[in-house]
């Protein structure tokens, strides 16, 4: 692949209630670089800062102190408003519960961001419409989520990660609320992502099962990386 | 862009919430549904009475003979008489004369445009053989002719030449010349008819026919209808056997002058020259615009109580809508989060919140209008006036339902702007 770094973190620290007495720090000082077009998960138990660590890749928060390039971007230093634009165009997310907006259709839910980066209608349907296919939802564009099973919930929420083209999915959980054979459908369509797309890939997960299917395994343990090796997914 | 799509997610809200949302609404449909109707009804008496003083002409002032009251009495033994009327009869002296109005002409010559003469000579039938007419005769001057605008069909109008030799001529409507001569115009020129009025026939040469205006209220059917026939001013006196003076006329006065004042200046006018010495009488002056104005002013104080009442109903629906808004907010904390994730800005999401607060604030607007529009038809047509809807009370009810919106929108669309998103995302 490319090997050019899409994420870059140096130092990162996250502290919580600073200079009050029950200040508390998640995060001791994370280095961890993403090259283009890999995958990566982020293993821990629940406690060991990973949904903090999440947070920060996905631009939802900021470090107390390091450095965060994410494509070429210095995240760190950015304004609330720049950060939108950064979540908008180089971050798809995907959610355990999907959090789709229950009162209009998988179209326009995935239409959703493309609105917000002012994307025409047309060209908004047209490709809303292109990533449905992708993800084999073409069938059940016009559905509401409460009409939807929990595995085409996801589906449709991996669409709405692709539409802007971003330079990392960011899959908190993915197949968290899934029994395991529509996760293994899931983990599929991130390998189809990931290898025929060439979409950079983090997937945050406490199942080493399914960590074990990456490329690349990052322990966290207690708010430090304690451990890094190679999944069984094929470079 | 960003606004229409808004615009159709708070309407697709709005039609999930039905009940929820007419509730919230309840208030700002009552309060635009009253400003609407009390407006439209306001509206609506005020042109109508309007236009009928003033064909009736607002700016005419009527001057009048009437007796004076007594002071109030106070008799011996301690009781008060309150003042009254003396019901003595009119003689010849208490009359206005033909004297006093060229004085007043002169002195008035600015202000006074013309004088209106007319002697009532008695409602009765004009005939031709079988052939009847229902009529008045009105003896009046070349002024109140002119003052009059009629149409003529056929023949000439009165000439000073008939006034001055008390001619007996008249004028005659068209419906008095279809009922006598068939509709024949001309043939009704030249042609004396017999009116019967007090058990007499006089006799009167027609020399003209004028179009009745038949715009006014009339119970008769056509053919019955009563109409004027004009008769110059002497000649209906001499069929009177009246004196020489007037209980009553109107002045026309010039434009641009105000007629109260001038009720004034001409009422004290006549009664220092010509009524200080009368013990009795004494001449009144009014004119229409006194009353038009206490007219209107009755009808703004009632528009400004229901207005009050109207606005207290909006304050209390714009803090519903806002209520609600809150609440909204509230359960849709992770579609915020979510939106944000997306890329939402805060400022796009305080768009959205801040418009799903307008588009109910208009929706409710819109209701209120219509079923105001539909209170004030109710009303006008059981007080009997034409419906006039205000249209500057829909636009300004619907501006205002619009600043409702902006105004009571702001606080929680500014909360939900302000949402941490990693929190909004975690919120169950």
């Amino acid at each position: 692949m490319a090997g050019r770094n899409i994420i870059e973190l140096k130092g990162i620290v996250k502290r919580f209630y600073i200079g009050q007495p029950n200040e508390l720090e998640i995060l001791h000082g994370i280095d961890l670089s993403v090259k283009e077009g890999e995958f990566v998960s982020i293993v821990g138990a629940s406690g060991s800062g990973k949904t903090t660590l999440m947070n920060i890749i996905g631009v939802l928060d900021r470090p107390t102190e390091g450095e965060y390039i994410l494509d070429g971007v210095d995240v760190a230093k950015a304004k609330d408003k720049e950060l939108s634009g950064i979540r908008n165009q180089k971050i798809g997310f995907v959610f355990q519960t999907y959090n789709l907006i229950s009162r209009t259709s998988a179209l326009r839910n995935v239409e959703l961001p493309m609105m917000y980066a002012g994307v025409g209608k047309k060209e908004r349907q047209e490709r809303a419409k292109h990533y449905l296919e992708m993800v084999g939802m073409q069938d059940r564009m016009t559905h509401k989520p409460d009409e939807l099973s929990g595995g085409q919930k996801q589906r449709v929420s991996i669409a709405r990660a692709m539409t802007n083209n971003p330079s990392i999915i960011l899959a908190d959980e993915p197949t968290g609320a899934l029994d395991s054979r529509t996760g293994r459908k899931i983990m599929d369509i991130f390998h189809q992502l990931n290898q025929q797309e060439g979409k950079t890939i983090v997937l945050i997960t406490h199942s080493n099962e399914l960590a074990e299917e990456t490329q690349r395994i990052i322990t966290l343990k207690d708010g430090e990386i304690i451990g890094e090796r190679k999944g069984s997914a094929v470079c | 862009m960003l606004i229409g799509e808004n615009i159709l997610l708070a309407l697709s809200g709005l039609l999930a919430n039905k009940m929820r949302a007419l509730l919230t609404m309840l208030g700002i449909i009552i309060g635009i549904a009253s400003v609407i109707a009390i407006m439209s009804v306001g509206n609506s008496i005020s042109t109508s009475v309007t236009s009928s003083m003033e064909d009736m002409g607002v700016n005419n002032i009527t001057l009048g003979v009437s007796q004076k009251s007594t002071e109030d009495t106070v008799t011996s033994d301690g009781r008060v008489f309150a003042g009254v009327s003396r019901g003595s009869e009119m003689s010849d002296d208490d009359y206005i004369t033909d004297e006093m109005l060229d004085a007043m002409q002169e002195e008035f010559s600015d202000s006074a445009a013309s004088i209106l003469l007319s002697e009532s000579a008695g409602s009765g039938t004009a005939e031709d053989g079988d052939l009847t007419a229902n009529v008045t005769i009105t003896g009046v001057n070349s002024d109140y002719l002119e003052y009059e605008e009629l149409t003529l069909l056929a023949g000439r109008t009165l000439t000073d030449r008939d006034q001055e030799n008390a001619k007996k001529v008249v004028l005659v409507s068209d419906r008095v010349a279809d009922n006598l001569f068939g509709g024949d115009y001309n043939a009704a020129i030249g042609s004396e008819i017999n009116i019967y009025v007090s058990n007499r026939y006089y006799t009167y040469a027609v020399v003209g026919v004028y179009e009745y205006d038949d715009s006014g209220f009339s119970t008769e059917s056509e053919e019955d209808v009563t109409t004027t026939v004009y008769l110059p001013l002497e000649a209906a006196r001499e069929q009177n056997h009246s004196s020489t003076g007037y209980s009553q006329l109107t002045i026309v006065t010039a434009t641009g002058v105000d007629s109260t004042a001038l009720c004034d200046e001409l009422e004290t006018w006549f009664n220092n020259n010509y009524y200080r010495s009368n013990d009795s009488f004494e001449v009144t002056a009014s004119s229409m615009e006194s009353m038009v104005s206490s007219m209107t002013d009755m009808l703004s104080t009632v528009s400004i109580a229901i207005s009050v009442i109207a606005g207290i109903s909006l304050l209390v629906g714009g803090i519903g809508v806002m209520n609600i808004m809150l609440v909204s907010i509230t359960e849709r904390t992770r579609e915020i989060g979510t939106r944000k994730a997306l890329g939402a800005t805060n400022g796009s999401i305080r768009l959205q919140f801040i418009m799903e607060s307008i588009v109910i604030c208009l929706t409710g607007g819109f209701i209120g209008i219509a079923m105001g529009l539909l209170l004030a038809a109710a009303a006008t047509n059981l007080l009997g006036y034409a419906a006039s809807p205000s249209v500057g009370g829909i636009i300004f009810s619907v501006t205002f339902s619009i600043l409702i919106g902006v105004f009571f929108g702001y606080y929680p669309a500014n909360k939900a702007a302000k949402m941490n998103p990693i929190e909004a995302l975690r919120y169950e």
